[in-house]
């Protein structure tokens, strides 16, 4: 696909424009960007749904859609072993502290994606007294996918775009998300029982 | 029904009856359990079969409406008892009768507070257990800030409380174990490849053998009933596309004729056949998919593949006329939203030609196959006795001999005059939970084959006011759905939203049952008949 | 045929000509070493992609084929991300076990990949108890896994490993006694020996009914020995989420990653070193010029190409057969393949003793 075709994500773009300026050192950039060329090309998500959205994350990978073809199916069942958790539904009350603990399981780099409605801002069931409204209440989200529940379409667009903003980022020095991350961290900090 | 009425009045003069679609018994609390217990265990009364249990807020009292079947003869009642204290409201528990009554009775303790005298286990079902207040009570207080969203893991508690009657009435509260100190406890869920979505159970195992299993619940409870109170009736329909995903057709049929029902709306014919039409296909997609993840689970991984290349055919067929692959918005009060697209009937025809071929594909790679046998003949035995009692209809019931199917034993929209089997297995083992699904897809394949060529011309959609009001009253309307029998309850007081709206789901009764299955099984096991008991988690919580 | 050794003895002579024999002997052993892991890895990296082809194929799906053409370059992909990712540490585990046994599965895997026979004169080292080193080392792999299960302090992990522990030792049982069947039948336990006995025909051949019944026992033994469906309780993924390396990351997780497809690698080579002719070509007695034609070929594809045929059929195994319960599992092998396998071996001493075999 040409790039020109994908040039429409104003935040990947000012990501590389921000890279851009900044510049780096050769051999640091270089091995960045092998790094990142093969951290962009396999991301293994979890095996992770609520609801109807994970209907559709198996049809993602069955043949039809095929997600392997991205070698994306990898999907693995330990959070350990993960790479991104697809948010796949609605998250309620009592299932936040669930997702926030799999998210922290999840080992570095990680990233997440707010897959359908009721994971970006509760959906359907925005004024249920049991709904999170929206999963970037708990965790720090990289990518809206939306949908009710999205096509497997919109799903590989919304990985497709994880993994160019995973491929822009720099993982030697700052990575930008990072710094991102610990920002959230710092307003939603887990209660003291926890640590 | 004179019969039952009779019968009941001579034995509790006390009681009070309504007459209607099923007959209504008003009965004090006191005398609550004693009728029940007449009701289940009289030859010639013979409920065996508890449909429902809705808990009500009446403003002046709270209370449950409980729905009685008896599946020998054919009969239905349902009994209405209140409490007019809201402090400390309780009702006698017939968890003792009725198996599946353990769970209902739970969620009515979660949504209103109602304690139940001598119930084995009251604690919350669907909340945590520092939720403050009770939800669906009309005086609940919804500010956010009094439940906020927290990220402390709740407290795991291996002991419940149960409040017991001793003999001169009073109410004592008793602690019970769930799990001692030396049990070895495995956590399987929230987050598990095997729970079909988030559900939790804590096992306790000795090496590999499940010796008990403690049911979680909750973990996608999304508050659908207290949302439907606020809303309009149209704006409901959308609700039960999103409770069980894989019977959305079905799912909003059942509300749609229980809205009918209450208004008395005559749907068009066109409009019936097409609501049967992508019911049945909604049942067969629903049961690939089952097969599909059924073997994914058992580990035979290909098998998935093989199914949803089928079902992504049904998923076409839906998409064309409906606009969506899963929720499809498509009934509306009165019949169907849109006309069907130009190439329905050639993608149904196209779907019957093909099916049997792909079914004996599935035959010969899964079914037929010595470990398949292994892992599934003999494991998880449901007996008919436990089927009724655990309420676990649908294909699970049907497989344990328990003939109720809903299209049969009360037809609804044109089932009547259609010529289908229902399938009864008398195993019950997971086998037969298999095989009765496949049968099922060829009963409805013989149902789409009678109605493709028949479509009458006609309106898609009656003639229905703008602004939907209900009269005062409650409706009580069941179909089959692809796990078994949906039932819908509303109760209007005139408004144009409802009172109250109860969803009675399938899947519920279906995770009760469970723990009663997988005793003494190997863990592997419990994947097994988890897989073949086959619920969908967002129905079960609602 | 030509002889490999003829190169490695040009080398050390030449080695030899201007060094001292001790560093010869090291050097020659750091080539040797780092020829094995680029082996290994690049080996581990080709089944990766070549299983993830297979299965998409059985699928009726397309598999990778994005990342370089058809594909290709997707697991190198993913060993780089694998290498980069964060090792977790976890609080009360053990930690020294904890990140032993990760290493344990993979020195037993690499033990086991250097003894196999890859070509003509093209080995390590061939010492006359060879097929017994290689059926003693390859057991030490499964100590790894159950320190895994036990030292990460989680139950998943803990049933995994017991599993695994379970069912690698009695499957041992099955390998043992199908590889004591074909010894019996070679006469040696040297591998060369075994290969260089095969020169005429292929011993599934020749073995005719005893040896094809060690062939079966053996594949399905085998399989149960690399934790592969249908044997794949350990790691099963639908009940025990990841099984004994649940609470892995990163590059340790890789190892098991890259230890469980060599392994499958592995017991491919051995049913091809004891059933069909190692690195021999396909030879048929009498036609000579066939038997010329076939000897043009290298003896390293010969091997090479034998044992991805066979470890095809192990991960056909595995896309197609559900997975079997514990308790089914250990029937198959104490009341099923054991009573067969000493009854076989009985077999093959007749057909030896009377020399009823080609």
């Amino acid at each position: 696909m040409p790039y020109s075709d994908w040039k429409d994500n104003e935040y990947i773009e000012h990501l590389v424009k921000e890279l851009k300026d900044n510049g780096t050192n050769v051999v640091v950039g270089t091995l960045d960007n092998v790094i990142n060329w093969g951290r962009s090309n396999s991301l293994w998500p979890l095996t992770f749904a609520t609801s109807c959205c994970g209907i559709e994350f198996i049809s993602l990978g069955a043949a039809r859609y095929d997600m392997a073809r991205f070698g994306w199916e990898v999907a693995r069942a330990s959070p350990r072993q993960a790479d991104f958790m697809m948010v796949a539904g609605t998250i309620v009350h009592r299932m936040a502290p669930v997702v926030r603990r799999l998210y922290d399981q999840l080992a570095e780099p990680k990233y997440v994606i707010a897959c359908g409605g009721c994971a970006i801002s509760g959906g359907p069931f925005k004024n249920s007294y049991h709904v999170v409204k929206g999963v970037e209440e708990i965790i720090p989200v990289d990518v809206y996918v939306p949908g009710c529940p999205p096509r497997p379409e919109a799903m590989i667009y919304g990985i497709m775009q994880l993994s160019r903003k995973v491929k822009v980022e720099k993982f030697f020095g700052g990575v930008n998300r990072q710094e991102k991350q610990k920002e959230f961290f710092e307003t939603h900090p887990l209660d003291e029982a926890e640590k | 029904m004179a019969n039952v009425q009779e019968k009941i009045a001579k034995l509790f003069p006390e009681a009070t009856f309504e007459e209607g679609e099923w007959l209504l018994v008003n009965i004090p609390d006191a005398k609550w359990h004693s009728l029940a217990k007449t009701l289940k265990e009289d030859p010639e009364l013979g409920f065996d079969y508890l449909v429902a249990v809705v808990g009500m807020d009446w403003t002046d009292s709270l209370g449950c409406m409980y729905y009685l079947t008896s599946t020998t003869h054919d009969t239905h009642v349902s009994v209405k008892v209140a409490t007019t204290d809201r402090e400390n409201p309780m009702l006698h528990s017939i968890s003792d009768l009725w198996a599946v009554a353990n769970l209902y009775e739970r969620e009515v303790y979660d949504y209103y507070g109602i304690i139940f005298i001598n119930h084995p286990d009251m604690r919350r079902l669907f909340l945590r257990n520092d939720w403050v207040g009770y939800p669906l009570r009309k005086d609940y207080n919804a500010d956010p800030d009094v439940n906020p969203v927290r990220l402390d893991h709740e407290a795991v508690d291996d002991v419940t409380v149960s409040y017991v009657e001793d003999g001169d009435g009073k109410i004592e509260k008793k602690e019970i174990t769930i799990f001692k100190p030396e049990d070895f406890v495995v956590n399987i869920g929230p987050q598990h490849p095997a729970t079909h979505g988030v559900l939790r159970f804590r096992t306790a195992v000795d090496g590999e053998t499940i010796k008990k299993i403690d049911l979680y619940l909750g973990y996608i409870h999304r508050g659908i009933e207290k949302l439907c109170e606020g809303l309009g009736y149209p704006q409901t329909l959308h609700f039960t596309d999103r409770l069980d995903y894989l019977s959305a057709q079905q799912n909003r049929h059942c509300l749609c004729l229980c809205i009918e029902k209450a208004l008395g709306i005559e749907v068009p014919r066109r409009a019936q056949v097409i609501r049967v039409m992508m019911d049945e296909l909604m049942r067969i997609s629903s049961h690939l998919l089952f097969m599909g993840t059924f073997c994914m689970d058992l580990g035979a991984t290909t098998m998935l593949f093989y199914t949803l290349r089928e079902r992504e055919r049904i998923l076409d067929i839906f998409e064309k006329t409906c606009g969506a692959r899963m929720t499809f918005n498509y009934n509306c009060i009165g019949g169907v939203m849109d006309e069907l697209d130009k190439d329905f009937v050639k993608d149904v025809k196209k779907l019957i030609e093909i099916m049997p071929a792909a079914i004996k594909e599935y035959d010969t790679i899964f079914t037929g196959n010595v470990i398949a046998h292994n892992r599934m003949v003999g494991v998880g035995h449901l007996s008919k006795e436990d089927a009724i009692s655990y309420g676990t209809t649908g294909p699970v019931g049907r497989a344990s001999g328990w003939a109720c199917d809903v299209r049969k034993t009360t037809p609804y929209s044109i089932y009547s005059e259609l010529d289908f089997e229902e399938v009864v297995l008398q195993e019950g083992d997971c086998m037969a939970r298999f095989v009765e699904r496949i049968e099922e897809i060829k009963q409805s394949l013989h149902i789409l084959e009678q109605l493709v060529d028949n479509i009458p011309e006609g309106e898609i959609c009656a003639k229905v006011p703008k602004v939907i009001k209900l009269p005062e009253g409650h409706w009580f309307q069941q179909v089959e759905a692809s796990r078994g029998a949906f039932g819908v309850y509303i109760e209007s007081r005139g408004a144009n939203t409802p009172w109250r709206v109860k969803f009675n789901s399938p899947c519920m009764n279906l995770a009760g049952v469970v723990d009663h299955l997988t005793r003494g099984s190997k863990i592997a096991d419990l994947i097994t008949i988890g897989g073949t008991l086959d619920y969908v988690v967002p129905d079960i919580d609602r | 045929m030509y002889d490999l050794s003829k190169g490695a003895d040009w080398l050390n002579q030449w080695l030899n000509g201007f060094c001292p024999e001790w560093l010869t002997v090291t050097i020659e052993c750091v080539l040797i070493g780092v020829v094995l892991l680029l082996a290994y890895a690049l080996l581990a990296l080709f089944y990766i992609y070549f299983e993830r082809k297979v299965c998409a194929a059985f699928q009726c799906r397309l598999g990778p084929n994005r990342v370089g053409p058809a594909g290709i370059f997707q697991s190198v992909a993913d060993m780089f991300k694998i290498l980069i990712k964060e090792l977790i540490s976890l609080n009360h585990i053990d930690k020294f076990l904890f990140a032993l046994a990760p290493y344990l599965v993979i020195i037993a895997s690499m033990l086991c990949f250097a003894m196999l026979p890859w070509g003509n004169g093209l080995q390590v080292i061939d010492f006359n108890i060879g097929i017994f080193f290689l059926v003693a080392v390859s057991s030490i792999g499964v100590l790894g896994i159950l320190l895994a299960g036990w030292s990460s302090n989680n139950k998943f992990t803990l049933i995994g490993a017991l599993r695994s522990g379970a069912q690698m030792i009695s499957y041992e049982l099955s390998i043992g006694l199908s590889v004591i069947t074909m010894v019996a039948f070679a006469g040696s336990m040297s591998i060369t020996d075994i290969c260089m006995a095969q020169k005429d025909l292929w011993f599934i051949v020749s073995g005719h009914v005893p040896a094809i019944i060690a062939f079966i026992i053996y594949i399905i033994a085998g399989t149960a020995e690399t934790n592969r469906g249908p044997f794949d309780l350990p790691e099963a993924e639908s009940e025990l989420t990841a099984g004994y390396h649940t609470e892995y990351s990163g590059i340790h997780f890789g190892f098991f990653y890259l230890a469980e497809y060599l392994n499958l690698f592995i017991v491919a080579g051995v049913a091809t070193l004891l059933f069909f002719g190692g690195w021999m070509p396909f030879h048929i007695p009498g036609w000579e010029s066939f038997n010329h034609v076939m000897d043009y070929i290298p003896s390293l594809i010969w091997f090479i190409a034998k044992a991805v045929v066979l470890s095809f059929v192990i991960i056909w195994f595995k896309w197609t057969f559900p997975r079997l319960r514990i308790d089914q599992l250990l029937h198959l092998e104490w009341k099923y393949l054991l009573p067969i396998n000493l009854a076989n071996l009985v077999l093959m001493v007749i057909v030896i003793c009377y020399g009823l075999h080609f």
